[in-house]
C-alpha cells in the first residue's frame, strides 16, 4: 500500500473540478427538493393525497419506488429522491473508479507509477479511497442539507447514508469491473449495466409489488432504509459488505494478474481487412457496433420488462374501484392508465436513447484525443465525413436502439394481452417518436465538438438538465417556459392522443442546423492533441 | 511540374497560447530527395508536419505541398502522399492487418504484393488486436499501411523509434529502395546516424527556427574536423593556438590532438608537415557534433 497516500492526492488533484460538481448537483438536488416539497404541499393533508396518488400509480413507483410515509415532508422527499440521487452516486463512484484504475492502466500510465516505490494495490486503493471520500462527503452534506430545513436529524442521516452506501457498493463493483476486463470502456459498461439491472429489479419489485426482487438490488436497500419512516439501520449494513466484499474480491484479482491485462483474454482478429471496412462510415460503424448491440439488447430487455408490467397496471385498476370510476369519468380505462403507464416507459427510453445519442457522438473526440483521428485525416477523408461518419452512427443508433427497446415492449405487452402485432406496431411507434428529441443532443454535443472541444461535458449537463426537467418539472410545478426548454417536452405521446409532426420536424431542422454548425466549425480548427 | 519543390516553407510561424511552436521557419524539399529533419523533442517538427498535412493552420508564413495549399487541398494532396505519425495510436479492436489495409483504402488503395513482402520484412503478426501490440510494433504498423501505398511523397515523424536493430537496418533498405524509385521522403528525426545514412539534404531546427539546412557534405565542410597527430617535436604551443580555426588544442608528450574548420585544414597541415609528422589520424566531424554544436548549451 506504500504510495497510496501520494497517489490519492495526485487523484484528488485531476479531478479537483469533477468531483465537487457531482457532489454539488447531488446534494443541491435533494435539499432543493425538499423545499421545493415543504413549499408545494405545506399541509399534511394534501400530502397525504398525494401519497395515495403515488400508491395507486405503478408507473410512478416504477421509476420511484414506494412511498413509506407521505405524511411528512421528509418522507416524501426520500420518495422522490432517494433512487435519483442513488443512481447519481453509482454512477459518480463507477466513473471516478474506472478514470483511476483502469483507464490509467490502458493508457500505461500505471506502467509509469508501477516502476515507482508504489504498492501493488496503491492504484486500486488510492480510487476506492477518492470514491469512498466523494461518497462520505455526499452522504454528510445531504444530512446537513436536509436536517438544517428543519426536518429530523435520524431521517436525515438515514437518507445521506443510504445515498453514500449506494455509492460505496457501486465502488466496489466498478473496481470488480475493473479486473475481468482490459479496457476501460468495457469495466465502465460492466458497471453501468450492474447498475442498469439494479434499477430493474428494483423498477420490476416495486411496480408489481414482488418485495424479494427488490431487495435484490442496492438501490432497493437505499429505499428500504426507510429514512424519515421509522429508519432500518441495519439495511446500511449490507451496503458496507457488499462494498467491501466486491474491493475484497478485486484486491486478490489484481494481486494475481498482469499489469495491462484482464481475466478475459483478448482474441486475435482477421489478417486482412474485409472488403466492407473501406470508408469514414465503415470505420465508425465498426468501432461503434460493439456498443451499438449492447444498448440494443439493453433496451430489448427493458422494453419487454415494461411490457410486461404494463398489463398488471391495469389490473391494479380493476382492484382500485375509485381510480377506476375517476378514470372512466374522463373516458378512459384500464387500458388507458396502461397506455399511461407505457408512454411515461417510452419517455424514459428516450432520456436514456439520449445518453447513447452524446456517447456515440463524443465518440469524435475520444478519436482525436486519443491522435487515433490524425492518421485517418491525414488520408483522403475530408474532415465533414469524418464528423459525419460518427454522428451517423449516433443518429442511426439511436433510432435503432429505441426501436429495439418499442418492438419488445410492443410484443410483451401485446402476447399478454393477446394482440402482439398490433401492440408491436403501437409501442414502436411511441418509441420512435422520441427519436427527433434524443437526435438533438446528439446535435448538442457535435456542436460543442466542432466549436469548443473542451467542454464537450456540458453535452452531458444538457442531458442531465432535460431530464431533471422531465422528472421533477411537474413536481416542482414549473413554469412552462423552463420545462419547455426540454426538447423531450415537445415529444408527442401517440398512445393516448393525437401526434403533431409539428414538433418532430422543428426538432429534426433544429439537430441539422446544430450539426451542420459543429461540423463547420470542426473543419476550421486545428486537430487537439498536439 | 518536376521542377516544383515538394515542399516550400518560408516565415512558418505556429503559437500555442504563448508557447511559439514555428517562428519563421524555411524548408525546402526538392522532388525525389530524402530530406533529413533533425532536431530535439519540442523542437517543432511534428507541428511542421502537422501543418503540411492541414491539421493545424499556421498563424502566418507561406506552405506548399506538391503544388498545393496544405489546409485548402487537404484531401487532394493526401492521396498523394502517406504519413507516418510520431505517436502511433491504433485502433484497440481492430487487427493489425485491418488497420493497415482500411488506412491504406482511405488513401486511396495499397498494393497487396508490397503489402506481403513488408509484412514479411518487418516480421510482424496482423492478426494481434491494436491494443496487444507494443509500441514497435504499432510503429510497424503504421510504416507498413504508408509504405504499401504508391504514392510521390512520404512524410515520416520519427519512423524508428521503438523499432529494434534489426527492424532499424529493415527500415533503411526500405528507404533506400524508395529513393531508387524516384519517391520523396521527409524524414523528421532525432537520430544522427539514420539522418546520416539516409539523407541526401539536411535541415536542422531549433525552437521552431531553421538553423542549418543544406547537403551532407556542405554541413561537414562548415563544420570542423578532429585532428589527432604524432609529432617529432611540438611546435611552439603559441604558433598554433595563434592559428585561427583551432579548437580544444591538448597536448600530452609527442601527441597533439585539436579541432579545425575545415577551411583553415590546409595551414594546419602544412605547419604538421615541418614537424615531422609520425602518426596521424583525421577524422570528418560527424553529424552528431555539428548538432551538439547547435544545441549545446554555451559553457
Amino acid at each position: 500500500m506504500t504510495g497510496t497516500l501520494t497517489l490519492l492526492r495526485l487523484a484528488l488533484h485531476r479531478d479537483r473540478a469533477l468531483l465537487p460538481a457531482w457532489i454539488a448537483v447531488i446534494t443541491v438536488l435533494i435539499a432543493a427538493s425538499a423545499s421545493a416539497i415543504a413549499e408545494l404541499y405545506p399541509q399534511a393533508a394534501e400530502r397525504i393525497a398525494l401519497g395515495v396518488t403515488i400508491g395507486s400509480t405503478p408507473a410512478l413507483q416504477a421509476l420511484t419506488g414506494p412511498v413509506f410515509d407521505s405524511t411528512s415532508v421528509g418522507g416524501l422527499t426520500a420518495w422522490r429522491t432517494t433512487t435519483m440521487a442513488a443512481v447519481l452516486a453509482a454512477l459518480m463512484s463507477i466513473l471516478v473508479v474506472t478514470r483511476h484504475t483502469r483507464a490509467e492502466e490502458e493508457a500505461g500510465r500505471s506502467e509509469l507509477i508501477g516502476a515507482c516505490p508504489v504498492g501493488h494495490q496503491a492504484i486500486p486503493a488510492s480510487a476506492v479511497l477518492v470514491a469512498a471520500g466523494a461518497n462520505l462527503l455526499i452522504g454528510t452534506l445531504i444530512t446537513i442539507g436536509l436536517a438544517g430545513q428543519g426536518l429530523p436529524v435520524a431521517g436525515a442521516l438515514a437518507f445521506g447514508l443510504a445515498v453514500a452506501g449506494t455509492g460505496w457498493a457501486f465502488t466496489g463493483v466498478a473496481v470488480f469491473a475493473g479486473q475481468l476486463t482490459a479496457h476501460a470502456r468495457t469495466a465502465n459498461a460492466i458497471a453501468v449495466a450492474t447498475l442498469g439491472a439494479a434499477f430493474l429489479l428494483r423498477a420490476l419489485g416495486d411496480a408489481a409489488r414482488i418485495e424479494p426482487l427488490s431487495w435484490l438490488s442496492p438501490l432497493g436497500w437505499a429505499q428500504r432504509v426507510r429514512a424519515f419512516a421509522g429508519e432500518r439501520w441495519w439495511v446500511l449494513v449490507l451496503f458496507a459488505v457488499t462494498g467491501l466484499a466486491l474491493v475484497g474480491a478485486a484486491a486478490l484479482l489484481s494481486g494475481r494478474r498482469d499489469l495491462g491485462t484482464g481475466l478475459l483474454a483478448p482474441r486475435s482478429g482477421p489478417r486482412e481487412a474485409a472488403a466492407s471496412l473501406a470508408g469514414p462510415f465503415a470505420l465508425g460503424l465498426r468501432l461503434q457496433r460493439g456498443s451499438l448491440v449492447g444498448w440494443s439488447v439493453a433496451f430489448a430487455i427493458v422494453g419487454s420488462l415494461f411490457g410486461v408490467l404494463a398489463r398488471s397496471v391495469g389490473d391494479l385498476v380493476r382492484d382500485n374501484p375509485r381510480l377506476a370510476e375517476l378514470l372512466s369519468l374522463i373516458g378512459g380505462g384500464p387500458s388507458m392508465l396502461t397506455d399511461t403507464f407505457l408512454a411515461a416507459e417510452m419517455g424514459l427510453l428516450g432520456l436514456v436513447a439520449g445518453g447513447y445519442a452524446v456517447q456515440a457522438t463524443l465518440r469524435l473526440q475520444g478519436e482525436e484525443s486519443a491522435l487515433r483521428a490524425e492518421p485517418v485525416l491525414a488520408t483522403a477523408v475530408p474532415r465533414r465525413r469524418w464528423a459525419a461518419s460518427h454522428l451517423a452512427v449516433a443518429l442511426a443508433g439511436s433510432a435503432t436502439i429505441l426501436a429495439a427497446g418499442g418492438l419488445a415492449a410492443g410484443l410483451a405487452h401485446g402476447l399478454r394481452i393477446g394482440e402482439p402485432v398490433k401492440q408491436a406496431g403501437r409501442l414502436l411507434g411511441a418509441a420512435l417518436v422520441q427519436v427527433p428529441a434524443t437526435w438533438t443532443l446528439a446535435g448538442i454535443a457535435i456542436l460543442l465538438f466542432g466549436l469548443a472541444p473542451r467542454l464537450t461535458a456540458l453535452a452531458w449537463a444538457a442531458l442531465l438538465t432535460f431530464a431533471l426537467l422531465a422528472q421533477l418539472g411537474e413536481l416542482l410545478r414549473l413554469d412552462d417556459r423552463i420545462r419547455n426548454l426540454s426538447p423531450f417536452a415537445h415529444v408527442p405521446q401517440p398512445l393516448t392522443g393525437p401526434v403533431d409532426a409539428g414538433p418532430l420536424l422543428w426538432l429534426c431542422a433544429l439537430t441539422a442546423t446544430l450539426a451542420l454548425t459543429g461540423i463547420a466549425a470542426f473543419q476550421r480548427r486545428d486537430l487537439q492533441g498536439s | 511540374m518536376a521542377s516544383s519543390p515538394a515542399v516550400l516553407i518560408s516565415g512558418l510561424t505556429k503559437r500555442y497560447g504563448k508557447v511559439r511552436a514555428l517562428d519563421g521557419l524555411d524548408l525546402t524539399v526538392r522532388t525525389g530527395e530524402v530530406h533529413g529533419f533533425l532536431g530535439p523533442n519540442g523542437s517543432g517538427k511534428t507541428t511542421t508536419l502537422r501543418i503540411l498535412l492541414g491539421l493545424l493552420r499556421a498563424d502566418a508564413g507561406h506552405a506548399e505541398l506538391l503544388g498545393g495549399d496544405p489546409w485548402r487541398d487537404a484531401v487532394e494532396l493526401h492521396r498523394r502522399l502517406a504519413y507516418v505519425p510520431g505517436d502511433v495510436v491504433l485502433w484497440p479492436t481492430l487487427s493489425g492487418g485491418e488497420a493497415i489495409d482500411l488506412l491504406g483504402r482511405l488513401r486511396g488503395g495499397l498494393d497487396p504484393r508490397r503489402r506481403a513482402a513488408l509484412l514479411d520484412r518487418f516480421d510482424l503478426d496482423p492478426t494481434r488486436k491494436g491494443r496487444a501490440y507494443s509500441k514497435g510494433n504499432r510503429q510497424k504498423v503504421a510504416l507498413i499501411a504508408a509504405l504499401s501505398s504508391d504514392v510521390e511523397l512520404l512524410l515520416l515523424d520519427e519512423p524508428t523509434s521503438g523499432l529494434d536493430p534489426l527492424m532499424e537496418a529493415a527500415f533503411r533498405l526500405t528507404i533506400a529502395e524508395e529513393r531508387a524509385k524516384g519517391r520523396t521522403v521527409l524524414l523528421s528525426s532525432h537520430l544522427l546516424s539514420e539522418v546520416e545514412a539516409l539523407c541526401d539534404q539536411v535541415t536542422i531546427i531549433r525552437d521552431g527556427r531553421a538553423v542549418e539546412t543544406g547537403t551532407l557534405a556542405r554541413l561537414r565542410h562548415l563544420t570542423r574536423t578532429s585532428i589527432t597527430a604524432e609529432l617529432d617535436r611540438i611546435p611552439g604551443g603559441r604558433v598554433l593556438e595563434g592559428l585561427t580555426g583551432v579548437h580544444d588544442l591538448a597536448i600530452d608528450g609527442a601527441r597533439i590532438s585539436f579541432q579545425i574548420d575545415t577551411d583553415q585544414l590546409q595551414n594546419v597541415l602544412r605547419l604538421l608537415t615541418d614537424a615531422g609528422v609520425r602518426d596521424l589520424t583525421c577524422r570528418p566531424a560527424t553529424l552528431e557534433e555539428l548538432f551538439l554544436r547547435h544545441y549545446q548549451v554555451a559553457p
